[in-house]
């Protein structure tokens, strides 16, 4: 017996503790706080990388609170869980006065409190109070949805409300926090992400996931037809661009391009333009100059083939390429390498910088070589994701909008215009209460008094 | 003329306005009030004139986009709809007050953006990440948001001041307003901004969303964002309880602004992606 009191006592103050606000503004305070950390310390890197910053002491510290990992760490999903348990709380708890409010048949309106407003209005007006109530209460419709009129001792009253709905704006604020929460835990349960660089004419059917490095099977075959870049004048990229076909059993079911900012999506799986690269070339053309004889030669050449000079001056082969070649603390680009062997020599190593034709000629042999022109072949760098949440978290934005707006900008508005007779003239006293942003109220009953003492 | 000599031009008249509010306020005059008006009022025409214009420019370049692409342009038009804003502010409230501490904060962004050697005011062409209608949706109401928060930040230093028991009855303090309606403006202020920053999140997010798979990746930008807008969510909640009216608003109002500078520019400091907000 007395433990039933006990627990359901003890769950009686949790619940206390979980509908205030003052629990919510600690929680939101400690996100704001603690997030800070992941902004400081940089997240998901090496351990090594960790270590040799902060030395093994403070390494095993922060690892030990998942700092380097803070966003995903038990206790920073402990604070979401608590906010969301805070939110659902808090609405369960409010829900019936809140209904009580919104569904209420007849609205209950006190004369009295409306009479102790200090921003309330009054004046006289000496028509008869059966025209008054024929003239005012059109006008109070006008911008008014709800209005009823009740007789008084000496007069009458006219009541009238609008927007008691807009109440329930901060409920669908909090239901689309709740709505982000699913949505973003359905995306790290059901989803993933990972990355493939697919060279120009190849396929593939699995990808890299990104926090594991493991393989992810797909259920179809990507191959990359094509990869394009364009560039504007200054050198700088304008457009990457991939042609991509997904393969359903070896047989193309879509082709289509995709650019950064403009994936595509097939079966549930998102596939982005993310990074590319340049694969070493098949076929280059190279030019040979005899410094002697003056002549200029230009050969289409294959990688790795080893060919007659003109002239008869020997043999070359191209061996190597690099995306980057460092020269003396220079990067020359993009470098050939090849072997020169002369008819009655022995063999010297050739260094062909794209960017830089006139390069061999510092090795003062007989031949200068740089290369002319050469078959560009890329591979298309592509994110894929899988997210069944979004659906979810892009519905908690929308009702997150709509709900902010609802709760700043619009108000539960209630007006009360009393007449009273007092002498030969009625007394008539205007006044009115919003939940949201009063100051507009009082220039509301301003209108509302211009209007009614007009006609 | 091209544009960034027409914002030059139009960040002297901010400072001008900024003056002239001053002097208003510290010598209780109305007549460089008045003036100051009419020159924020022109100072915000002419930086219109100056964005519209470096737009008409960039396609004139054969690169054609909106002008908000680098911290140049974000920073002109932060100045602008703080411009804007206040003015409004400043006909609903008919109090000049708030325009000593707001047009200065107008006049700080859009002179940093022209006259710091670190920005680069030069058109450049869009990166592909860049080339996304989201991108004009996130940055103009983020900074709709900011512009916001700039004058409840403004409002909330005003009634620190004003609450302020400085005995003698010198004056600079004695002509606020109403301590209730600087409370008000705070909040509605506040709301204006939370509004925006919340859909200027949420399109920063969209915008990520298609450019590489995914609306969230907790870089500093993002991560800064988010810690701003829980700042102010404490804020709106802080409001409802007992006993949290007036100077603690404002002191988180103020915390709150200082993490949007620092979501704006602290963050570069900071390792990340969010690379478009440099030079
Ligand atoms: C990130 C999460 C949250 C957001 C974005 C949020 C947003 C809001 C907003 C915008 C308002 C309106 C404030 C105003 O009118 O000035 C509000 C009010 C409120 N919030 Fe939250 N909120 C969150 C979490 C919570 C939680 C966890 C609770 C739990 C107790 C809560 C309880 C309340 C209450 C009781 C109100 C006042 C409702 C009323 O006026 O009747 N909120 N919230």
């Amino acid at each position: 017996m007395n433990k039933k009191t006990g627990s359901a006592d003890f769950f009686g103050r949790l619940w206390k503790l979980f509908a205030s606000v003052r629990l919510t503004v600690v929680i939101l305070l400690s996100l704001a706080v603690t997030s800070i950390i992941g902004t400081i310390i940089p997240q998901n890197e090496r351990p090594e990388a960790y270590l040799n910053e902060y030395g093994e002491f403070l390494y095993r510290i922060l690892s030990a609170f998942d700092i380097f990992d803070m966003y995903h760490s038990w206790w920073f999903q402990f604070l979401l869980l608590a906010l969301t348990v805070n939110v659902v709380v808090c609405s369960i708890n409010r829900s019936s006065s809140l209904l009580k409010i919104i569904f209420v048949k007849k609205p209950f309106f006190d004369v009295s409190k409306f009479r102790s407003l200090s921003d309330k209005e009054e004046f006289t007006d000496s028509r008869s109070p059966e025209d008054l109530k024929r003239i005012y209460a059109p006008i109070v419709s006008r911008s008014f949805g709800y209005r009823r009129i009740e007789e008084t001792d000496n007069g009458f009253c006219v009541f009238a409300e609008k927007g008691r709905w807009t109440r329930i704006g901060v409920y669908t604020v909090h239901f689309s926090v709740i709505l982000l929460l699913i949505g973003g835990l359905m995306g790290s349960i059901f989803g993933f992400k990972g990355f493939v660089n697919i060279p120009e004419g190849k396929t593939i059917n699995s990808i890299r996931l990104s926090n594991t490095g493991k393989a992810q099977d797909l259920n179809f075959n990507i191959r990359c037809d094509n990869f394009n870049i364009k560039f504007y004048d200054s050198g700088a990229p304008s457009e990457y661009r991939s042609t991509l076909t997904i393969l359903e059993q070896g047989k193309s079911v879509l082709t289509r391009d995709i650019i950064v900012n403009d994936p595509l999506r097939y079966k549930g799986i998102n596939i982005f333009q993310s990074t590319y690269g340049e694969l070493p070339p098949r076929e280059i053309t190279l030019s040979f100059k005899n410094r002697i004889t003056g002549m200029n030669y230009k050969k289409k050449v294959s990688f790795g083939q080893q060919f007659n000079l003109p002239e008869d001056a020997g043999q070359f082969v191209v061996k190597g390429y690099r995306d980057s070649y460092n020269f003396g603390g220079h990067n020359l680009g993009k470098t050939f390498m090849g072997i020169l062997t002369p008819n009655n020599g022995s063999p010297v190593h050739v260094i062909i910088p794209v960017r830089f034709p006139v390069f061999d000629r510092m090795r003062k042999g007989n031949q200068v070589v740089s290369v002319v022109d050469y078959d560009h072949r890329y591979y298309t760098g592509l994110q894929v994701t899988r997210d069944p949440g979004v659906l979810v978290v892009y519905s908690g934005f929308v009702i997150m909008i709509i709900g902010c707006f609802i709760t700043f900008f619009m108000s539960h508005q209630r007006l009360c215009v009393e007449i009273s007779r007092s002498g030969k003239n009625n007394r008539v006293m205007v006044a009115g209460t919003a939940n949201k942003n009063k100051l507009g109220m009082q220039t509301r009953i301003k209108k509302i008094v211009k209007s009614l003492s007009k006609c | 003329m091209n544009s960034s000599n027409l914002l030059s031009i139009v960040t002297f008249i901010y400072g001008i306005a900024a003056f002239l509010y001053i002097v208003s306020w510290v010598f209780k005059k109305q007549l460089p009030g008045r003036i100051a008006t009419w020159i924020a009022i022109i100072a915000v025409v002419g930086n219109t004139g100056g964005i519209a214009l470096r737009w008409i420019e960039s396609y004139r370049l054969g690169i054609g986009h909106a002008p908000l692409s680098n911290m140049y342009e974000s920073l002109v038009f932060f100045a602008w709809t703080i411009g804007v804003i206040y003015l409004v502010v400043e006909q609903t409230y008919k109090n000049r007050i708030i325009g000593a501490f707001a047009t200065p904060l107008a006049f700080m962004a859009i002179a940093y953006a022209s006259l710091s050697p670190n920005i680069n005011d030069r058109i450049q062409p869009l990166i592909p990440a860049l080339k996304s209608n989201w991108l004009i949706a996130h940055v103009v109401t983020c900074f709709i948001g900011y512009a916001g928060f700039a004058i409840a930040f403004a409002v909330s230093l005003i009634y620190l001041f004003s609450q302020r028991k400085t005995g003698s009855k010198t004056g600079l303090f004695s002509h606020f307003p109403d301590a209730g309606i600087l409370d008000e403006l705070t909040y509605q202020m506040v709301t204006l901004g939370f509004l925006f920053l919340t859909i200027g999140i949420i399109t920063g997010a969209v915008w990520a969303n298609s450019a590489w798979g995914s609306y969230w990746s907790w870089d500093p930008k993002e991560t800064w964002s988010l810690i701003t807008w829980f700042v102010y969510a404490t804020l709106l909640h802080a409001r409802m309880m007992r006993g949290w009216e007036g100077k603690k608003i404002a002191y988180l109002s103020i915390i709150g602004f200082l993490a949007v500078m620092f979501t704006y520019f602290g963050v570069n400091l900071l390792p990340g992606l969010h690379s478009y907000g440099q030079g």
